[in-house]
């Protein structure tokens, strides 16, 4: 006979409860607005200063998922995000041409800069960005490359092809990570490696690098807002990414981009594109 | 080690101040892993009997599935978990991707094999004669293998340790199907990653600190549960 069965219902008791708790925080999975972003503007915290504005005033939430640029623009032309920010201009052109991505804008800008150990091991800083390029492909001192297909790796690369060099071997580390773990590696490595200016600057304390090369024309950094086309992807939330993507370019947006970071770093972090 | 030190201080510091941020994530870990544990027991005790009391064809290649599953890599699972979660995916009409849903379900598919597996191996290490028996003596199927349950209480214990050690812990999945958003998915192990890249090593250290504080919580308290009345 079974008797005195007494922690048999404490199961079903604690089920009810944690789900209880849990529908709490589950229950706000109503429409809100998805934006697949690249980790730059998202790193330095420049979302998290525009958004809230926007989410009031829509009364929406906003899920910002941080990828490099390429994961971003392929799934947004999936019709898996709403709005998508990327800057990888050669790629975003592709995906506009194929008519997978439409409406798109520019949101902001500052520029890439050659980062490398304070003593300049390789002797690059003053040179031309293409000797510069080659110089580092003789390999006497480490490079580190995302190498993921971010806005920032495309930019490497086309820099070593204008450069006619060709990164190959022992000397040529492909981290695979994000912008601010690859700045930790180089730092780590004593190496080289390119980075958009905002994320260095912002973790430039905690780093042994410098910034040996910059301002060259080829390094300029152009972030756009594109959306997926919404005839082909019944899903997506048109009606919310247009209106995130009007915001971002707004004037009330563009004010807030071009004092981001001044009052942390004394000069701000990315030029507003209107 | 300077670093490690301030770390705990830290950790110590966050936790009595009851910095709500550092709550916040600490119980929707909790919760979600705690949720994921017990849906993976309501199906995976069931699914451990049939395989390990059962007899039908192919119970043996179902049983090694399971048993290599309890090694499955939690980025895998987090993969085909996101690609089903798509809008354009199987269950993408759920809209579940990037909400705690579609973290429940992945570690709810990471700790079923673990639960399953530990729950036909423990059955099976009872008597043999012990379910004849039980339906000898005029108990239903469903009695004898409650009454059997009952017997394996403390395997069964040891699979609910393994099932929550194995979805609280992992990173992989958590990160991919919840995109680590504050607020909604962000967890102990997902914000220690995001400290660690942002180079806040002190905090990332004190996530961790409390992440091994919960965990042995949690198992110390259902070690208690195990070792009720058992012997010395």
């Amino acid at each position: 006979m079974p008797t005195a069965r007494r922690p048999a219902p404490s199961l079903p008791v604690a089920l009810l409860a944690l789900l209880g708790s849990l529908l709490g925080c589950a229950g706000e999975a109503a429409r809100g607005v998805l934006l697949a972003t690249t980790t730059s503007v998202h790193d330095t915290g420049l979302l998290d200063s525009l958004l809230p504005a926007f989410e009031r005033r829509c009364g929406c939430e906003v899920k910002s998922v941080a990828v490099g640029s390429g994961q971003a623009l392929a799934l947004a032309a999936r019709g898996e995000a709403d709005v998508v920010i990327a800057h990888a201009p050669e790629l975003e052109e592709r995906y506009v041409a194929a008519g997978e991505l439409t409406d798109r804008r520019p949101l902001l800008s500052n520029d890439f800069v050659l980062v490398g150990p304070a003593d300049d091991p390789a002797g690059i800083a003053g040179l031309g960005l293409a000797e510069a390029m080659r110089r580092l492909a003789r390999g006497r001192v480490p490079f580190v490359s995302r190498a993921d297909s971010s806005g920032t790796h495309l930019v490497e690369l086309r820099l070593w092809r204008a450069a006619g060099a060709r990164p190959r071997g022992d000397w040529y580390l492909e981290s695979g990570q994000g912008m601010a773990a690859t700045l930790r590696l180089a730092s780590e490595r004593g190496a080289y490696a390119i980075t958009d200016r905002a994320t260095f600057v912002t973790l430039a304390p905690s780093l042994a690098l410098r910034i040996v090369l910059e301002g060259e024309p080829d390094l300029r950094n152009v972030y756009h807002v594109l959306r997926p086309d919404p005839r082909r992807h019944p899903r997506v939330n048109v009606e919310g990414g247009r209106a995130l993507a009007g915001f971002l370019v707004s004037p009330e947006a563009q004010g807030l981009i071009a004092g981001f970071g001044r009052a942390r770093f004394g000069a701000p972090l990315f030029r507003p594109a209107h | 080690m300077d670093l490690v030190r301030d770390g705990i201080r830290k950790a110590f510091g966050l936790i009595l101040a009851g910095d709500p941020q550092v709550m916040e994530i600490m119980w929707l870990s909790l919760r979600l892993s705690g949720l994921a544990t017990l849906l993976s027991l309501v199906a995976g005790i069931p699914l451990g009997a049939l395989l390990g009391l059962g007899q039908f064809p192919g119970r043996r290649v179902l049983l090694g599935l399971v048993n290599s599953g309890m090694g499955l890599p939690p980025v895998v699972v987090g993969l085909f978990v996101s690609i089903a979660l798509w809008r354009s995916g199987p269950l993408g009409f759920l809209e579940l991707l990037y909400t705690p849903w579609a973290i429940v379900l992945a570690q709810f598919v990471i700790a079923l094999p673990v639960v399953a597996g530990l729950t036909a191996a423990a059955l099976q290490q009872l008597d043999p004669r012990l379910p004849l028996q039980l339906l000898g003596l005029g108990a239903s199927r469903v009695q004898a293998l409650l009454r059997l349950l009952r017997e394996a209480r403390r395997s069964l214990l040891a699979a609910v340790m393994a099932g929550f050690g194995a979805v609280i812990s992992e990173v992989g999945a958590s990160m991919m199907v919840g995109g680590n958003l504050l607020h909604r998915t962000r967890l102990l192990t997902t914000a220690t990653v995001l400290e660690t890249t942002k180079g806040n090593f002190d905090v990332a250290i004190a996530l961790s600190v409390i992440l091994l504080a919960l965990t042995f919580a949690v198992a110390m308290a259902l070690t208690l549960v195990q070792q009720r009345g058992a012997r010395r």
